[in-house]
């Protein structure tokens, strides 16, 4: 370690706090040193985004002490922490998008009546050249890429003095190789004598980048580590407080037959752009196909489609296959609602759970029902049965809820994706679509869903999972399907797929040499 | 480095309640309301030098002194409520109807075209029906309108439906023009005077009974309509989310449609209630600003119909209090206004104090 890393520039002391009956944090002492990267780990719930909003002027404890540089000091506002140095980047960026970069980081500051944009572009390069930044000044923030505007944040954060940098999971939106170029940056502010903290509960990040990891679980400061000394398993251990597995299962799939023949899918939107081109697979029954792209390339329409729910251009064709029957049904051109009506039980976890797939202010029955309130006849709504599928899958899914009659935005994160995914999961699917499916959920809600996942695929279902984690892609999925700009880049073998391989397909098209299988 | 030096927390903080108990939210209103009658109470010794205790007794007497009193209270209180509950199905929707003024009104026209064309040719059950089921349909119609341009163009619905405000006014207007009676006194006069046909028939012994029981039925109706049904059920997923419905395959526009043409019908049906049961003439203001206070009926009460019965009531009475006040102590309108204003303004502002709680330095130990 280098010689600064003993001088303490943060100490959070006794911290506790409350949101109604809600203990968020409870007695944490955290210490952040000079010139080191931090890792704060923890499940969801346990803390970690709350007491770095402490810092960052976002909450006030109520109770505990905060120095900074040795200093007891009040962090009121975020200017305050400004004050202080401390700078966060939040998990939603906050910037304005018919703003160019430079605007958006001049924005806010204190000054001059008239904006020498000139000059704050010249100290945002100076800024860019130090720490080995790539941003366009001028560019608007629109026509940036996720991880540009994440750029964009830490320059903004950087050229407002900020020598301590609290990063809110930096890495979920990113690409491994944009990930790896973020850590580059990291550490070449570590070595410039800058403080960063990191928010993440990913384990092979933290073992990357980190020097030093300190541990939250519910609310309370488990302890820290140095990165070299400890390992994977340990801080799992630590986070979730006692002995897990952290393999995935995957068994062989049984007896696979086409089930969803998607070929030539074109997708294009209102503007103009095409989203989805010439997109051709099928999906088998028994077998979890895994979708892998950057955010954006696709998958969210891809879906959408699949489910009835987006428009696509003439000439797609989508077959569902009947296991039954073997009779071929075009889905394309139908709604939700049409194609149950035909018979095909297909279910759809949606990225967006309480903005698509739930009703947030409703309680679980009638969130149980919202595909099935039709049935039967007459004005009125059957209530008993959804009710009864409310009670089994509390019981079956382990959901932590009052009663089924509290309103499912009061859940957490995973009781949430629980309700969502034991609803489609009750109409006994055929073809069942995750998007995103274990996002924001700890480490034991995840491995249930993806046990879940695993029973139906050994009930024959075709389960297509859209997901973010390639480590997590790589051990769950049969095969892997990789999106690029809305075009299929390549459909992996899952056991022999390597991480590097997906990686490149994700970013780098391959004209005419993608494998269409 | 820092600015700020003292280590002391902001002296008020806003955090956020979890869940209140009713017993205490009715609480926090109910001590809205004694703060509202506290704070008018200053306001009319400062401005009227009047004794505040004097003035509540009036308006409590101008409301309900009387039988008479008290059953046009009920009455208007019952117009309220017809009106709440129409805007009730479109509120929860996320539909912004602001023409329940204009849906008044043409169910208004309606039934006083009905009354003037064919009082005296019908007997009298049958007039009351076809004058209830034209004022629905004009109603109906009128709420249609900017539903469908909604669906098919995604028109604003706020400013559509206030527009057509407008234009059921100037509709009124001819209307009008068209029935003077007697000639060149630019107003309809009471229809049919003599005969009475197409009036609401005494119910119990009570000129207004009949308009009570047509409220009572409507707010019950409503009730069963937006919690049991299959079509509230759509209108409660609509409302929360354009993109879940998509997803559970709602049919977004014939909900729209749907949903709207019931809005209208109901605020249409209110007119022939306002014309056939209490005012037997229309005007230009005989919706007269309600369409809007109702909107506070539907709203305050969350759309649970028998809360907006006690809302109605609310407004109803200060309606009546402030008329009396202003008369009895020849005050101008605005007088009485300000008091209605004054009591209105915490009422809404208590919801506040449902949802959020403030805690003052040094209190979080407590208030945890």
């Amino acid at each position: 370690m280098i010689g600064l890393a003993q001088t303490p520039v943060v100490q959070m002391k006794g911290i506790t706090k409350r949101f109604g009956h809600v203990v968020a944090n409870s007695q944490v002492d955290l210490t952040v040193y000079q010139g080191e990267i931090l890792s704060l780990l923890g499940e969801n719930g346990s803390g970690k985004t709350t007491l770095m909003n402490m810092l960052s002027g976002i909450y006030f404890p109520d109770e505990g002490q905060i120095f900074v540089g040795g200093r007891e000091v009040t962090i009121a506002s975020p200017k305050d922490a400004f004050d202080l140095h401390i700078g966060m980047i939040h998990q939603h960026f906050k910037l304005v998008d018919v703003f160019t970069a430079v605007e958006n980081i001049a924005l806010g500051l204190e000054g001059k009546l008239v904006l020498d944009k000139r000059e704050v572009a010249a100290r945002v390069k100076e800024i860019c050249d130090k720490y080995g930044f790539d941003v366009d000044p001028n560019q608007k923030v629109y026509s940036m890429s996720v991880s540009q505007k994440q750029t964009l944040e830490i320059v903004k954060v950087l050229y407002r003095g900020a020598d301590i940098l609290i990063l809110d999971e930096p890495t979920a939106v990113l690409t491994p190789q944009e990930t790896d170029k973020l850590f580059a940056v990291l550490r070449n502010m570590k070595a410039d004598g800058k403080s960063v903290i990191i928010i993440t509960h990913k384990l092979h990040e933290v073992m990357s980048v980190s020097d030093r990891v300190a541990v939250l679980r519910k609310g309370e400061y488990i302890g820290d580590v140095p990165t070299a000394e400890t390992s994977p398993q340990e801080l799992t251990n630590m986070m979730v407080g006692r002995q897990v597995s952290l393999n995935i299962d995957r068994p062989a799939p049984k007896d696979p037959k086409p089930r969803l023949e998607v070929r030539g899918l074109n997708i294009t939107d209102s503007a103009g752009v095409r989203i989805l081109k010439d997109v051709s697979f099928t999906a088998n029954s028994g077998e979890i196909l895994g979708i892998a792209g950057i955010s954006g390339c696709g998958q969210k329409e891809l879906l959408e489609a699949i489910a009835g729910l987006q428009s696509v251009d003439k000439g797609s064709s989508i077959l569902y296959l009947d296991p039954a029957t073997g009779a071929q049904e075009q889905i394309i051109g139908q709604n939700p609602k049409k194609i149950r009506d035909m018979g095909i039980a297909l279910s759809f976890v949606p990225e967006d759970r309480l903005g698509m797939g739930l009703v947030g202010d409703m309680n679980i029955p009638a969130n149980m029902m919202l595909k099935t309130y039709g049935e039967g006849h007459g004005l009125l709504v059957n209530r008993k049965a959804p009710r009864d599928l409310a009670e089994e899958v509390v019981e079956q899914l382990e959901v932590v809820t009052p009663d089924v009659f509290t309103p499912v935005r009061k859940l957490s994160g995973g009781n949430v994706q629980k309700i969502l995914v034991g609803r489609e999961l009750a109409s006994h699917p055929s073809v069942l679509m995750t998007a995103y499916a274990v996002r924001g959920l700890d480490i034991n809600t995840s491995y249930a869903i993806y046990d879940l996942l695993n029973q139906q695929k050994a009930q024959g279902c075709a389960v297509i999972y859209v997901g973010e984690d390639l480590d997590v892609l790589l051990e769950l999925c049969d095969r892997i399907l990789v999106l690029c700009s809305g075009e299929v880049n390549g459909i992996l073998d899952g056991p022999s797929a390597t991480k590097e391989q997906v990686g490149l397909l994700m970013t780098n098209l391959q004209k005419g040499g993608a494998d269409h299988g | 480095m820092a600015k700020t030096t003292a280590t002391k927390s902001p002296l008020i903080r806003i955090a956020k309640r979890e869940d209140i108990s009713r017993p205490k939210a009715w609480l926090i209103r109910i001590a809205a309301i004694l703060i509202a009658l506290l704070v008018d109470g200053l306001i009319i010794f400062a401005i009227v030098h009047l004794n505040p205790v004097a003035v509540y007794q009036a308006m409590f007497s101008g409301a309900f002194g009387t039988a008479r009193r008290g059953w046009i209270t009920l009455r208007d209180a019952g117009i309220l409520l017809c009106i709440g509950i129409g805007l009730a199905p479109a509120f929860k929707m996320k539909f912004w109807n602001l023409g329940a003024e204009g849906q008044i009104l043409v169910g208004g026209i309606a039934t006083a075209g009905c009354m003037i064309y064919l009082g005296g040719r019908l007997p009298a059950p049958l007039l009351l029906l076809v004058m209830a089921v034209a004022s629905i349909a004009a109603g109906a119609v009128w709420g249609l309108i900017p539903a469908a341009a909604k669906a098919r163009w995604d028109t604003n619905e706020s400013l559509f439906t206030l527009m057509l405000n407008y234009v059921a006014i100037q509709l009124t207007s001819y209307a009008v023009a068209r029935w003077e009676n007697p000639f060149g006194s630019n107003t309809v006069g009471v229809i049919n005077q003599n005969t009475q046909a197409g009036w609401f028939p005494k119910l119990f012994g009570q000129t207004y009974g009949l308009n009570l029981l047509l409220a009572l039925i409507l707010m019950l109706a409503m009730f069963v309509y937006l919690n049991y049904t299959k079509h509230g059920y759509e209108i409660a997923v609509a409302g929360e989310s354009h993109n879940t419905a998509r997803y559970a395959g709602i049919n977004m526009t014939k909900v729209y449609l749907r949903t709207m043409v019931i809005s209208g019908a109901i605020c249409g049906f209110t007119g022939f209630i306002a014309v056939a049961g209490s005012s037997h003439t229309i005007s230009t203001s005989t919706a007269g600003g309600r369409g809007f206070t109702a909107i506070i009926v539907a709203w305050l009460s969350k759309f649970n119909p028998f809360v907006m019965v006690l809302i109605s009531m609310l407004l109803a009475f200060l309606g009546s209090g402030a008329t009396e006040i202003a008369s009895r102590y020849n005050l101008n309108d605005y007088a009485a206004q300000m008091i209605e204003g004054v009591i209105l303004f915490f009422i809404l502002g208590s919801e506040f104090f449902i949802n959020y709680r403030l805690i003052f330095r040094g209190k979080e130990e407590r208030a945890a």
